[in-house]
């Protein structure tokens, strides 16, 4: 059984932890890394980097996902950008401003020790990108340009055009390339792992699926590693790509690694709204549109059918600089989308439903020029036209909040391995840096820091002593997760209702999202937690899956996925019942300062949450494992951005 | 709005295929031509038919998933754009709308709609890179690149790898795709000590992978989704002549 939850925190000052560390860390003999079997699974800037590396670095690399080509990981689609403390603009950025404001933003729920690491590591990552040739914004001058971004005073962002995460990518993507042909990495497109499989409490291998055939294969390994990405999906409508899903560390949950805080999920204020039911995802606008836009609804409700150009500048409530004078339009993400589902609550939101505010460009427009604005973002402008089929440099932009990120996902210690020895969980997969809340542009730096920087470094910690322990796929573990896996798809085929997927996906995410959304309270929570297993039982009694198992088999895929997501979700919800306090992201509606802000409670709840699954087959409540936070170079405040 | 579609179903690679006719009813002009399919297929699997299978997966254009062929144009009429970006209310109301697959030999068909495009991703594992060791990049600033050299290769660089330019070529050339990543790395001083080798080694496998010859149509431009533009590949014909100079004269 788990005993205390030990997240290996190097001794020593803040600033010298993670040196010290990679100095007393094991290392191997380049000989010796091609004896070693990694399996990576997931190629975004965190598994992709990853696997470049340590092929690079000599390892035998085994490396998955479930797109026809690594390079359409779901990092593709960040737009904005990503920080690093260079302080190229010499306004006072630095390593100890950047693990602050990370912290911080974080609402003071994520470790000291791996947000600095990740604050100092992220120079170098920058360097890394320039030198693979990522064609990041440059001046004039030619040196590199930066801009500022949510939650942040000083300009840390670097930025290729609105594609900051595809240009990033395919950096990465490149570098993979290079050590596929170069045959350190053996990639396998379109494959889809169904279970881990955990042999004397050592993680040694995985169970997957081949996507285009239906074949099933186990593949073993000396760790296992997983870059799986966010389980945002779980709410159906997320800015998510469509395949994003909850079931590499769900199942890795189930098989014993323990999950946590699964209720930080943040909601990104600048989407474009929902417009129907057909709807299959959200877009985002990206964030970096706030440096430049002015958000407001109209003063009066009775505005709110008008025209926006008929509403005077009189009638407008430009409610983020009215409420937090200093960080106005770039207050933070929770901060802003709650702020925005007041003004909707309040009967102040504008566009279908009165789900909407604007994020008006006029005023930068009239500063800059609409060339400027073009420049800097033409293509979201375009994409929003496309969408929505209006102009914004003439009409103001509609936006709402939507479901963008996980902070929450499986328990790493500060090598990122799990509480499963050799199971090394990166990127938005695990919950490590970014607490309660994550800040703009630091989903990319931390995917980026974890493959090129940090694996490298941690990972023979474990592997040393492991020389020679590899199994083979006859044993009886990698049986019995194949034999689990075929039961599960089986049963899956059997069912033949006349319920779709989608609806009851559907059905899922429209409950979580009002309960377990932006603000939450115990009693919807319980409500939640009553109605989901009745859901599930709708599924497995109702849902139509077409086809064969032996067979491209799109419906079947998702239908794991779904079956997935609803169990995921009561434990999402568990959580964000158990967890009796706002904080972040979350916020529980009885626990808030008199102006309506997130009122932690420092006393009982700096602690990360962490779930132990209990049971097999049927799902019982799980047990609550705490990772007290200890703060020792940060005080802990009251978030203000006023 | 009401369509009538001609869909392209075909079991596997080695079966035969052939358009078949469904109804999309009651669809939202606001609705995206994947979410309309979306709609088609849940009707389809609760009636008991096979969905039709199509690949899609950020739903916005920049993944380079979707790979449609709609009434004979790659991605669709709306470009620039990906058939995921392409929106209901660009069709009339009652329209037939014809959908294949991207059709290119060496992007044989898995099943309906779906292609395999992975010969694009070996042309880039043929050379479309930099060597650079993580760990021995010198500092991002000591390297000065000119914004007008960052910004083309930007702009090659943005590429989305989704096929669409040899989908539409006649001779299913994959000129475009590879001419973006040659010149994206070409525009960089970093991309320089391996300028030679690398424009060499994707030539070589685009043509073994079987891929057409470019005959100037223009048609990729066309459809490209990420307007990369066809001076490109002039840009790739001089990179390789140069290339292949300097070989010789080494030689
Ligand atoms: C629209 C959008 C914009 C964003 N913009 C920004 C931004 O500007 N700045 C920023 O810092 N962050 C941004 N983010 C967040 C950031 O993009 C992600 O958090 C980050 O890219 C996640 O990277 P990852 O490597 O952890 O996972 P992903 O990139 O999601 O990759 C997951 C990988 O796992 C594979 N996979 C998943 N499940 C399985 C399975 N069961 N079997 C096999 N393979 C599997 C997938 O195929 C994929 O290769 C944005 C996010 C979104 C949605
Ligand atoms: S060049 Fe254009 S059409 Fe061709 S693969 Fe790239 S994005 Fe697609
Ligand atoms: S689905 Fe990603 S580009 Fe169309």
């Amino acid at each position: 059984m788990i005993g205390n939850l030990d997240a290996k925190i190097p001794d020593g000052p803040l600033a010298d932890k993670w040196t010290r560390h990679k100095d007393h860390s094991r290392l191997i003999n380049p000989n010796n890394r091609r004896k070693f079997d990694i399996i990576i699974v997931g190629t975004g800037l965190a598994g992709g980097s990853a696997a470049a590396t340590l092929g690079e670095l000599g390892y035998r690399v085994k490396c998955f996902c479930y797109q026809d080509s690594p390079r359409r990981a779901h990092s593709i689609a960040a737009q904005g950008g990503i920080n690093a403390a260079k302080n190229y603009q010499n306004d006072g950025d630095s390593v100890y401003r950047l693990f602050y404001d990370t912290i911080k933003g974080g609402d003071f729920r994520s470790r000291e020790a791996n947000v600095y690491r990740l604050a100092e590591v992220s120079v170098n990552i920058i360097d890394q990108c320039v030198a693979q040739g990522v064609p990041f914004a440059r001046e004039y001058s030619g040196y590199l340009a930066n801009r500022s971004f949510g939650g942040a005073q000083v300009s840390r962002t670097f930025y290729a055009r609105g594609q900051t995460g595809q240009q990033l990518l395919l950096g990465c993507y490149s570098a993979l390339c290079r050590q596929i042909a170069a045959g350190t990495v053996q990639m396998f497109p379109q494959t889809e792992m169904l279970d881990l499989v955990v042999l004397d409490g050592h993680a040694k291998g995985i169970v997957t699926r081949d996507l285009k055939t239906g074949k099933i294969d186990m593949y073993s390994g000396d760790a296992v590693v997983l870059a799986t990405g966010g389980y945002g999906n779980v709410f159906y409508l997320s800015t998510n790509a469509r395949g994003c899903n909850a079931t590499a560390i769900h199942r890795a949950y189930k098989r014993g690694a323990l999950f946590a805080n699964p209720c930080f999920t943040q909601i990104h204020p600048t989407c474009i709204p929902q417009s129907g039911d057909y709807q299959s995802k959200l877009t985002l606008m990206s964030e970096s549109l706030r440096n430049d836009g002015r958000v407001w609804v109209p003063k009066r409700k009775e505005d709110c059918a008008k025209a926006p150009n008929e509403i005077p500048e009189s009638a407008r409530d430009y409610y983020l600089e009215r409420k937090y004078p200093s960080f106005g339009n770039l207050a933070p993400r929770d901060i802003s989308s709650r702020a925005a589902k007041e003004v909707c609550d309040e009967g102040r939101g504008v566009g279908p439903g009165g789900r909407g505010v604007y994020l008006d460009f006029a005023d930068a427009i009239k500063r800059l020029g609409q060339e400027t604005i073009a420049e800097r973002y033409g293509n979201l402008f375009e994409v929003y036209e496309k969408i929505t089929g209006e102009n914004a440099y003439e009409v103001p932009m509609r936006i709402y909040p939507a479901v963008h990120y996980t902070m929450g996902g499986l328990w790493v210690d500060y090598n990122l391995m799990s509480n499963v020895p050799g199971l090394f969980v990166i990127g938005e997969a695990n919950f490590s840096d970014h607490g309660a809340n994550r800040l703009g542009a630091s989903a990319l730096m931390q995917g980026l820091a974890v493959g090129y920087f940090v694996l490298p470094y941690t990972l023979p910690n474990y592997l040393a002593p492991q020389i020679g322990k590899r199994p083979e796929t006859d044993h009886a573990a990698f049986k019995d997760a194949e034999r689990e896996v075929r039961a599960k798809i089986d049963k899956l085929l059997l069912t033949s209702g006349d319920c779709s997927l989608d609806s009851i996906h559907r059905e899922l995410g429209a409950l979580l999202w009002d309960k377990c959304g932006m603000a939450r309270n115990a009693a919807g929570l319980r409500e939640t937690l009553g109605k989901i297993p009745a859901l599930r039982e709708k599924f497995w009694r109702e849902v139509r899956v077409p086809g064969k198992g032996e067979d491209f088999n799109q419906s079947l895929e998702r239908a794991g996925r779904v079956a997935d997501f609803l169990e995921f979700a009561e434990l999402m919800t568990t959580d964000a019942l158990e967890r009796d306090e706002s904080c972040g992201a979350h916020f529980r509606e009885e626990h808030q300062t008199p102006d309506g802000e997130a009122l932690r409670n420092d006393d009982d709840f700096a602690s990360v949450f962490a779930w132990e699954f209990q049971g097999n087959g049927q799902i019982e409540k799980p047990k609550l494992h705490r990772e007290p936070l200890h703060f020792e170079t940060v005080h802990l405040t009251q978030r203000s951005y006023k | 709005m009401n369509f009538k579609l001609k869909v392209w179903r075909q079991q596997d690679r080695q079966s035969p295929g052939k358009l078949i006719a469904y109804e999309a009813r009651d669809i939202s002009p606001n609705a995206s031509f994947l979410e309309m399919l979306d709609v088609v297929n849940e009707q389809l699997t609760l009636r008991g038919e096979s969905p039709i299978a199509f690949d899609s997966d950020c739903r916005e254009g920049i993944c380079g998933t979707c790979s449609l062929t709609v009434n004979g144009e790659a991605h669709g009429k709306d470009h620039p754009g990906a058939v995921c970006e392409l929106y209901m209310r660009k069709f009339r109301d009652g329209e037939t709308i014809t959908i294949e697959p991207f059709r290119v030999g060496s992007f044989p068909i898995v099943k309906d709609l779906v292609v395999d495009r992975s010969a694009l991703d070996r042309i880039v594992q043929a050379g479309g890179f930099i060597s650079a060791r993580a760990g021995s990049a010198p500092e991002a600033n000591s390297i000065l690149v000119p914004k007008h050299e960052s910004d083309i290769a930007m702009e090659a660089a943005a590429c989305i790898g989704c096929g669409a330019c040899a989908a539409a070529c006649p001779n299913a050339s994959a000129m475009l795709f590879t001419s973006a990543k040659v010149s994206h790395l070409a525009h960089l001083p970093q991309g320089n000590p391996e300028r030679e080798s690398r424009v060499i080694k994707m030539v070589e496998r685009m043509d073994a992978e079987g891929f057409g010859n470019c005959t100037n149509t223009y048609e990729c431009e066309a459809v490209c989704p990420a307007e990369i533009s066809a001076s490109f590949i002039a840009k790739l014909n001089r990179e390789y002549a140069r290339a292949k100079f300097r070989r010789s004269v080494e030689e």
